[in-house]
């Protein structure tokens, strides 16, 4: 999921297709969603419920509240504040009457434009793909409210003026709210046309108005899938076969049915559901089964053999991703070859929400209450099953709990687990389907294993001539419906993202894949930065090995390779001033390692340097101590959101680089919670600094792109400090056993 | 049926007395502000005060807080501290995905009641109990030390 999906379901909807999701996609034509019912010129329909409703995005009630509403998931990225920024701004709306709620599954209205016409939040595309469209729902409406002041006040529209909510003439001292003018507005004509501002004007843009859901995520008030209660609803919790591909043999519920509050018991493809009114009975009784599986089609894989196996792989050419040059002639033809391995472990995401879904089925239809990623695919999926037409499935989006991208599932499987339940049980009531943190741990649907091979030979300037980059591992979009949009020629594009776009000026650049879907049967997906979370460790890491071959500075050696790619060196810079980088870092005051490494990387079309600093223990122990961070994601809308996301994208890259790691053996997950599956805690986070370049250029997204430079500056400055260089994830005790 | 006094008044629960309080204020009562993480009071995302003691609900049976003073997330703000915590949490913006903040306006809450003026380690002993995905530790810390300047 990243910016090459551009119009990409528009162009290959076959892909879509593909995976079973259904015919209905074809006859979703993507419109412009700012046009109102009306459409242009007309006047006289723009109030719904009583409320100056101008475009789907926007509500103004006569109260004077605006209510915005978003298209995309909020899962903490600050996307409503994000959108509702670039509404309020074309509006000139007062920033706390403005409220944001969740939009429906409606491709036709809510289609994010980067993917054709399927609705969906993911690839940090939400504020790019949106960025004039909601400026131009705000102008709209402006325009109107304007209209109707002119109307009323009998003077030129070009002499009222509108700030904060307040539209006035200066001539006569006329004001008025735009609860005032809602009514009269709604009966203007909608315009054709309407100018944008100039960035030289923006009042809300590039200001950091504050968070619309701090209020409610601090008092305990947001709605997330787990608070939804409907009257008579059943919560359901599963058991799954303790092997990927395992199935239900034979189930002895008695135990389960004995336990109070207890109604149901139904099989399931996918395991056994208990229901009951409340989670806690519903857990004991999923505890009290007894479940014989048949394991004959069961997944039986080790993550030691897979990584060995694809040792074995990474000695053979696989197929070619990127081919400048002949690298293997080149390193033939070089007195000396650099190589290195890289490995990278199986990730689960591990939201704080535990997945969930809330789904109720009658007569008129299905309705579901999800933090909802990926409108599109989940209504088909839920169509397909119940045999409903499309409008039929209504989807509630409402806040989730994190997701780093696995509430995008392109198998829709929590959602398809729950219809599975609520079908059982005949629609009698609607389910809440909890996975308790054990099944979300264990659930699958991880960012894959891979494993990198890289060979490189140096000019006899130290400049390198030759990089040969060979990628093993499972593809994510083979099978799904997204395979026609993202794999082409045998290469899914999420496999080699970041390597075969490496931007360094290397004569001979190679980049080779191998995906074994054939063999590794263990269910992947997107993880937050998608394919970069693997390559820019891998290239930025061993770029980092090359300067230190050649004797120079890995900033400066970096600045060489990369005049074509002012963005890449632009944050470089930045971030090494910032950090100090020609200065020598403070040492220890108890004699203890310090060091400093760097990273850049783009993806999703932003660009990321970090400086990451460390004391390292003469044990082996380390702590990171600061992370300096630049960012270049074109205008920033907001700030204060884009520091945060790379705060937080540095320390869920922190927790992976440290300790995260999802092992099978024997096909058996050997991670449940927390306790064994680690993630970042208070003392670990390190001081965060965060720099934005300014820029003209059309925003980008920053919910990902934090992510991937942290680890390789981490295994940058572990290396400065000790020598020692870190070519396996997670970090765990590397340091201390050497 | 246990009975509890919860933000101030006596509740009654219509759950088997091993219901983990976490399970009894969500779904017994209705009060969803409290969140479940992990089941094994690894996450924090549950904190709950029980007579003024930060307690991870998801751990808890109802029987052990039969007659207790509950406190959650809906009434932590009616008491200055409380206050001063989701004040200094909305004036900094911590929260992103906001799951877990909850559990740690209540933590931080409980840290403020018993140390007014707490350093970076008091706070990483607090508070490394309350795991956020998101990543919003820097900001927590600061708005931690916001919320201590406010009430000095």
């Amino acid at each position: 999921m990243n910016f090459r999906i551009e119009n990409a379901f528009q162009t290959t909807r076959r892909g879509f297709l593909k995976g079973g999701a259904g015919l209905a996609l074809a006859i979703v034509t993507p419109v412009m969603a700012d046009t109102p019912a009306a459409g242009p010129g007309l006047a006289g329909s723009t109030m719904v419920d009583g409320e100056f409703s101008p475009s789907a995005f926007i509500r103004i009630g006569t109260d004077g509240m605006v209510t915005i509403v978003s298209k995309h998931l909020e899962m903490g990225q600050g996307v409503y504040t994000g959108l509702a920024t670039l509404v309020a701004e074309e509006l000139d709306a007062d920033w706390s009457k403005v409220k944001v709620e969740g939009a429906p599954a409606d491709a036709k209205r809510y289609n994010n434009l980067f993917w054709g016409p399927a609705q969906g939040t993911g690839g940090s595309t939400a504020i790019a793909n949106s960025f004039e469209q909601m400026r131009r729902a705000g102008a709209t409406a402006r325009a109107m409210l304007v209209a109707a002041a002119a109307e009323q006040w009998k003077v030129p529209a070009s002499q009222i003026s509108v700030k904060a909510g307040v539209v006035s003439h200066a001539a006569s001292g006329r004001k008025a709210g735009f609860g005032e003018l809602a009514e009269a507005a709604g009966r203007q004509a909608v315009p054709a046309e309407v100018k944008l501002k100039d960035a030289k004007d923006f009042t809300l843009i590039g200001r950091s108005a504050p968070r619309v859901d701090s209020v409610s995520k601090t008092t305990g008030r947001a709605i997330f899938t787990q608070d939804v209660k409907l009257p008579g609803m059943l919560t359901a919790v599963v058991a799954h076969p303790p092997r990927f591909g395992g199935k239900v043999a034979s189930v002895d519920d008695k135990a389960a049915r004995a336990i109070a509050g207890v109604t149901d018991v139904v099989t399931i493809p996918n395991g056994v559901a208990v229901l009951a009114k409340d989670f806690w009975s519903a857990k004991k009784g999923r505890d009290a089964l007894k479940i014989e599986w048949d394991e004959s089609a069961a997944y039986r894989g080790s993550s030691d053999a897979i990584v060995a196996r694809y040792r074995e792989l990474a000695q053979t050419p696989g197929l070619a991703a990127r081919k400048d040059g002949d690298a293997e002639a080149a390193l033939g033809a070089a007195g000396k070859v650099i190589e290195a391995e890289f490995a990278f472990p199986f990730l689960a995401h591990a939201s704080m929400e535990p997945l969930n879904c809330v789904m109720k089925l009658d007569a008129t239809g299905c309705e579901v209450w999800n933090g909802e990623q990926l409108h599109t695919g989940d209504q088909f999926a839920l169509a397909k099953m119940f045999g409903l037409k499309l409008e039929q499935v209504k989807l509630n989006m409402v806040y989730a709990g994190g997701s780093f991208g696995r509430r995008a599932n392109p198998q829709s499987d929590y959602l398809l687990e729950t219809a599975q339940i609520v079908q059982a049980i005949n629609g009698r009531a609607p389910v809440k389907l909890v996975w308790t943190r054990e099944d979300d741990t264990r659930g699958g649907y991880y960012r894959p294993i891979y494993l990198h091979r890289v060979r490189a030979a140096l000019d006899a300037k130290g400049m390198p001539v030759a990089w040969q980059q060979r990628i093993v591992g499972q593809s994510i979009a083979a099978g799904s419906p997204f395979e026609g949009m993202l794999v082409k020629d045998g290469i899914d594009m999420l496999s080699v993202e970041g390597a075969s776009t490496l931007p360094y000026a290397i004569p001979n650049l190679n980049v080779d894949l191998h995906t074994t879907n054939s063999e590794v049967k263990v269910p992947v997906q997107w993880w937050r930065s998608v394919g970069s979370t693997h390559t820019g460790f891998a290239t930025e890491v061993f770029i980092d090995e090359l300067a230190g071959v050649a004797g120079k500075d890995p900033v400066a050696y970096r600045m060489a390779l990369l005049d074509k790619h002012p963005r890449h060196a632009g944050v470089l810079k930045l971030a090494a001033e910032k950090a100090g980088w020609n200065k020598p870092l403070a040492p220890s005051k108890d004699g203890a390692k310090r060091g400093r490494g760097v990273a850049v990387h783009e993806s999703f079309a932003s660009f990321v340097a970090q400086v990451v600093e460390v004391t390292v223990q003469k044990d082996g122990t380390f702590k990171v101590d600061r992370v300096v961070c630049a960012v270049d994601c074109g205008i920033a809308v907001n700030p204060d959101v884009i520091a945060a996301q790379m705060e937080g994208g540095i320390g869920y890259a922190l927790a992976a680089a440290l300790t995260g790691s999802i092992t099978l053996k024997d096909g058996v997950v050997e991670q449940s919670n927390f306790n064994d599956y680690p993630v970042l805690r208070i003392n670990e986070m390190p001081k965060v600094e965060v720099h934005i370049v300014k820029s003209a250029a059309k925003p980008t997204g920053v919910g990902e792109p934090g992510v991937p430079p942290l680890a390789p500056a981490l295994v940058n400055a572990l290396h400065a400090a000790t020598g020692k260089r870190i070519r396996t994830l997670p970090i765990g005790e590397q340091l201390q056993t050497a | 049926m246990a009975k509890i006094n919860l933000n101030g008044r006596d509740v009654a629960v219509d759950l088997p007395d091993d219901t983990p309080l976490l399970w009894a204020l969500r779904d017994g009562l209705d009060m969803t502000g409290t969140k479940y993480g992990c089941g094994i009071a690894m996450c924090g995302a549950c904190t709950v005060h029980v007579d003024g003691q930060p307690t991870r609900s998801c751990v808890t049976p109802l029987s052990a807080v039969a007659g207790k003073k509950i406190t959650t997330i809906e009434a932590v703000g009616e008491a200055k501290v409380g206050a001063a915590v989701q004040a200094a949490w909305q004036k900094l913006d911590v929260v992103q995905c906001g799951y877990c903040q909850s559990g740690q306006i209540m933590s931080a809450t409980a840290l403020l009641a018993s140390n007014p003026k707490p350093s970076d380690a008091d706070i990483d002993a607090a508070m490394s109990g309350n795991v956020c995905r998101c990543a919003t530790y820097v900001r927590i810390r600061a708005a931690i030390h916001e919320a201590a300047k406010t009430l000095a």
